[in-house]
């Protein structure tokens, strides 16, 4: 039921509406409206009670195992958005000078300070405000660096056939060509198709890693060396931090521009729907041009780098410093976590991940690439259950809500078909772990026994299964009265 | 299983020609392609007198599930396409080969369509997959 279904005309919020009118006269006449908002007329406690109720109803962190893969959908301490939201932080105005603040500078000083460690780059921007924008940022940087040396002939940008869609968008929106490097049947890039592809046109490789098919990229020095030695930049997709964190260090795989999702990693999940925080980080030759503003600690006090410091930067790509909320959340998640805590981090997200995918293999779930070690998440294909059974990784999805899970990502990567990529994060126990397996156990008995269960699947939640091609097809987001 | 008519060629990435009499080729996705992309929501096509190379991605086929290129089979300038999709996205999925149909193109060479699969080859090529 929607809230303006418990409307009834004139019903109001008796004790603390005004008594009398506000009113406007002091508003230009001509930009007062005739008729009232249609806003819904209801109680105090219908309107509580209506969204509690609809909070209830949703899946979440906090009430599901939510194995969504490339969302890293963990535990995220309470703390670190309790903190983020002290007042010093969270009444301080953007416009308000440097030396008013020197807290708050600090803390995303730091933050700068110990992403550049994290991942080995030579600095760090921390204001791109998600993924996509923190690659925008990464090839406008590549593209601005060829710029300055007159190096105009390179116009395409490679990009790994398995790679987020984001990556051949952002090459595009910078204005290069996109040219698609295939993958083998082991879920490795095709190192000897990207030979044949680099030259002299090569502004530089869009490289993911842990690369979107739940593997790790394992000629990663190989494929640097061949599009460095093409004259081309590197940069390294780092959506995916979570299975890496402070084991291995892009800066030391020689890359040259590095993304993170900070909303996946550090504490916001991505899955949330925003907001989030992409910063970017840059080895030597591409700090100039990094986007500002920048925190910088003149050993007496913490100041703002801007266009003026760095003459030379793309510019500007938000208002102040991006999504700052995201950005004190993950600053305080770093402190709590620090240096062995983050080695935890990637070892637990692969253990548990590594662990999930040999227990489903082992009840019958098909791998994708069953020869290879998880990184925190792995994809399992139905192509066989929807040969045989006519069951698609849909159903499962569906009917996994049924067992009181969050689905897993379905449909991407669009290279496996029929697939779902399970990230079970570090945070989940062993018996949550094995519930999700005897879930999935238990819904390919079904497929084999009765398939109908599963294709008008789910069952037991308020809506049932959407008609997703009828609401693509014919969009309609209004509520409209009778 | 998938519908292969025996009277068209089939490129690797999915899509059907058919030579007409006026020396232009008509082309689609399979039947095959469709199965795999599901209902479609959404098709973008290329400008009329657009040269397209061999291979070249000249339109999107989107789904629920995903947005796919369709690659050029062949060769050649872009002389019509099917205007009815915009409104229909649905006939690709009901009539792959018929009102489905997506461009048709003045082929650079006519010799490049034999270069293409026969449709045993094809039937074979999406058994193999
Ligand atoms: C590999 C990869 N790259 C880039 C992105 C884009 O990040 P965002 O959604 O924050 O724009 C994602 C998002 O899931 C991703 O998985």
């Amino acid at each position: 039921m929607l809230i303006f279904e418990h409307s009834r005309p004139g019903r109001r919020a008796g004790v603390q509406a005004p008594a009398a009118e506000a009113s406007a006269d002091d508003l230009p006449a001509g930009l007062l409206r005739e008729d009232r908002p249609a806003l819904p007329e209801v109680s105090e406690m219908q309107a509580v009670r209506h969204y509690t109720r609809l909070s209830q109803k949703n899946f979440s962190i906090d009430t599901h195992f939510y194995p969504l893969g490339s969302c890293t959908m963990k535990y995220n301490p309470r703390a670190c958005n309790t903190l983020a939201m002290l007042p010093g932080i969270l009444a301080r105005h953007p416009l308000a000078p440097a030396s008013e603040g020197q807290g708050a500078l600090a803390c995303l000083y730091e933050l700068q300070e110990m992403l550049k460690e994290v991942t080995g780059m030579k600095a760090v921007s921390l204001t791109p405000a998600a993924g996509a924008q923190g690659e925008f940022a990464g090839v406008a940087m590549i593209r601005a660096y060829h710029d300055a040396r007159n190096d105009d002939a390179r116009d395409e940008i490679l990009v790994p056939d398995a790679a987020h869609g984001t990556n051949p968008a952002t090459a595009t929106m910078c204005g290069y060509k996109v040219r698609e490097i295939p993958t083998l049947d082991n879920g490795d890039v095709d190192v000897d198709a990207l030979r044949e592809a680099v030259g002299e046109h090569t502004a530089g490789i869009m490289l993911t890693n842990p690369s979107t098919l739940g593997v790790f990229e394992r000629r990663i020095k190989e494929i640097a060396d061949i599009v460095h030695q093409a004259g081309g930049l590197l940069y390294y997709d780092g959506a995916n931090l979570n299975a890496i964190l402070g084991k291995v260090r892009p800066g030391d795989m020689g890359f040259d521009v590095i993304h993170m999702n900070l909303h996946k990693t550090f504490s916001t999940p991505h899955g949330g729907g925003g907001p989030g925080a992409g910063p970017v980080g840059v080895s030597e030759r591409l700090e100039p041009f990094m986007p500002v503003p920048i925190v910088d600690y003149d050993g007496d006090e913490y100041v703002w780098l801007t266009e003026k410091e760095r003459p030379q930067s793309i510019g500007r790509l938000s208002a102040f410093m991006g999504n700052a909320g995201v950005l004190f959340r993950a600053y305080v998640y770093a402190r709590l976590l620090g240096r062995e805590g983050m080695h935890r981090v990637a070892e637990f997200a692969t253990l548990n991940a590594n662990y999930l995918m040999k227990r489903l293999q082992q009840a019958g779930f098909d791998l994708a690439f069953p020869d290879r070690r998880a990184t925190h998440e792995f994809i399992v294909t139905l192509k066989r259950q929807m040969k045989e059974l006519n069951v698609s990784a849909m159903d499962v999805a569906k009917r996994l809500l049924d067992y009181g899970y969050h689905a897993p990502t379905t449909y991407f990567p669009l290279l496996v078909p029929e697939c779902l990529l399970i990230e079970p994060t570090e945070t989940e126990s062993r018996e949550e772990l094995d519930g999700f397996v005897e879930a999935m156990t238990r819904i390919l008995e079904e497929a084999a026994g009765d398939a109908g269960l599963l294709h008008e699947a789910p069952h037991t939640l308020p809506v049932r299964r959407l008609d997703e091609v009828r609401a693509a097809r014919e969009l309609d987001l209004r509520w409209k009265a009778g | 299983m998938s519908d292969v008519p025996g009277d068209l060629r089939y490129s690797k990435s999915h899509e059907w020609v058919r030579v007409n009499d006026d020396g232009t080729v008509t082309t689609g996705i399979t039947d095959h392609a469709q199965g795999l992309l599901g209902d479609l929501v959404f098709v973008e096509l290329p400008e009329v007198d657009h040269e397209v190379e061999a291979e070249e991605a000249c339109a999107v086929v989107e789904s629920v599930k995903a947005a796919s290129d369709v690659y050029a089979p062949i060769a050649g300038t872009v002389v019509e396409v099917n205007e009815e999709l915009n409104d229909a996205p649905e006939a690709v999925n009901q009539d792959p080969y018929g009102a489905g149909w997506l461009m048709r193109l003045q082929p650079s060479s006519v010799e490049d369509v034999e270069r293409l699969m026969s449709p045993d080859e094809y039937q074979e090529y999406i058994e193999s997959e």
